[in-house]
């Protein structure tokens, strides 16, 4: 049987675009400090639900858009985003049977492993200053989760 | 976490490669890129053609927040037009008996100097664009602008508005352009007090309504109030425009330099447009080239 037919990619681009916007839209500075990374979740989302219909690349590509949008060294979101992708891709199986709770911890421990990636990339390129708000987003992201994860479900069908 | 890219990932058979592998693949891609990305080189051509595939994406993420000004625009009171009118008017008068003594002092200028005409406007040409997104975080402050390569619009470009330096062009797309505002962290602009000639270094401080002059000894003549101007030394912004106000000076008797901050005269946070300019080439306020800059060689 092949699984990657009935996953839904249509579902998959929209919802990624639609989080590269939302992770884009011009906010003011303490209320862009609470957004969740939009983007993180829908891969977390999309690996664990239908881990072959973007496969790494589109997280790959929203991560390089993300990179391209705000500047940063080419390549950088876009590893770490594929890095989450992967992981959620991996575990998908054992995700799948976790209550909403049990997967928000498992959501705050790879922002955290991303956001890690993306602050040692940053340091390493030679970027003066970082904030610590910049900590606070995994929670954030475990947080929103439940919610996200409700939503995205809705667009398709899970098998 | 034993079964990443093992068996959970091979349990469609006959898939292509497991998970893991791929994921490599993309991370060798992502590394190479950032690798390059630094050094700078063919993937500027990369980055260009990057924009130019994001634009549109610019624009409709930015849509909202235009739609919403559109919105506002369009309801406002006659009253708050007229009352903008009144004060548009006031500006134009004040503008103009600053011209009046323009032409006067120019002429005087030329005398003074021995010359038999007056020197042309330094700024040759300009070009206004309008701001289409803003980040102003202590991390980065930058704009971006909807004109492009495809306008004439080249890198390490001065721009300015209408109060003063506002940054130059740092990431250039075929219809957009990245502008490092002077208060970017990471952005340094060599200016000069204009009332005692003082020359120094203008740093951004990552705040939008600040910058630091870090390198000005405590026993130089700088006040509070004193205007910034570019120096041109640069060999990016031509000399004389106004750059910011000096709002604080602290002296320590400990330390030799002072600790300086200024304001920038152009309104960062409300700016939505801003103008590019060209200097005229050859002229005495047109930035510095290499050779007015190089150390001439003692004579033999």
């Amino acid at each position: 049987m092949n699984l990657a037919r009935r996953e839904p990619r249509w579902a998959v681009t929209f919802t990624v675009l639609l989080g590269l916007i939302l992770q884009v839209l011009p906010l003011p500075e303490w209320l862009s400090v609470v957004r969740p990374p939009f983007i993180v979740l829908a891969v977390i989302y999309w690996g664990i639900y239908a881990p072959h219909a973007g496969g790494i690349f589109a997280p790959w590509l929203a991560g390089l858009g993300l990179d391209v949008f705000k500047g940063d060294v080419l390549g950088q979101n876009a590893l770490a985003v594929a890095l989450v992708a992967y992981i959620a891709m991996s575990l998908h199986q054992r995700l799948r049977n976790q209550t909403l709770i049990q997967q928000s911890l498992f959501v705050f421990v790879v922002m955290s492993l991303n956001e890690l990636v993306v602050w040692a990339i940053e340091g390493w390129s030679g970027h003066p200053g970082t904030t610590p708000w910049r900590w606070i987003q995994p929670m954030i992201g475990a947080m929103v989760w439940p919610f996200v994860s409700m939503l995205l479900s809705r667009t398709h069908v899970r098998i | 976490m034993a079964v990443f890219g093992s068996g959970s990932s091979r349990s469609f058979g006959g898939r292509g490669p497991s998970f893991g592998f791929r994921f490599f693949c993309y991370a060798v891609v992502s590394v190479v890129l950032m690798f390059y990305d630094r050094r700078g080189g063919w993937l500027d051509t990369a980055r260009y053609g990057l924009q130019a595939t994001v634009y549109p994406l610019q624009l409709a993420v930015n849509s909202p927040s235009a739609a919403w000004r559109w919105l506002k625009e369009s309801f406002t009171t006659r009253e708050t037009l007229q009352a903008e009118v009144d004060s548009l008017r006031l500006q134009l008068r004040d503008q103009q008996l600053i011209a009046m003594r323009q032409a006067a002092l120019e002429s005087e200028n030329a005398t003074l100097r021995g010359l038999s005409s007056a020197l042309p406007e330094v700024i040759e040409k300009r070009l206004i664009g309008e701001v289409i997104s803003k980040e102003t975080s202590t991390l980065r402050q930058r704009l971006i602008i909807n004109r492009g390569a495809s306008s004439g619009v080249f890198k390490a470009q001065p721009v300015i508005t209408g109060e003063g330096v506002i940054g130059q062009v740092f990431r250039l797309g075929p219809f957009s352009s990245e502008i490092i505002l002077i208060t970017d962290a990471e952005h340094a602009l060599p200016v000069r007090v204009l009332r005692s000639g003082v020359p120094t270094i203008a740093v951004g401080t990552g705040r939008s309504t600040a910058l630091e002059l870090p390198f000005v000894p405590s026993n130089y003549d700088v006040k509070v109030g004193d205007l910034l101007v570019t120096s041109g030394l640069d060999k990016v912004f031509p000399y004389g425009l106004p750059v910011a106000r000096v709002t604080k000076i602290e002296k320590d008797p400990a330390q030799s330099l002072a600790q300086i901050t200024a304001v920038p005269l152009a309104r960062i946070e409300a700016e939505r447009e801003v103008l590019f300019i060209w200097s005229r080439a050859n002229h005495p306020a047109a930035p510095a080239t290499p050779a007015a800059l190089a150390v001439e060689a003692p004579a033999k």
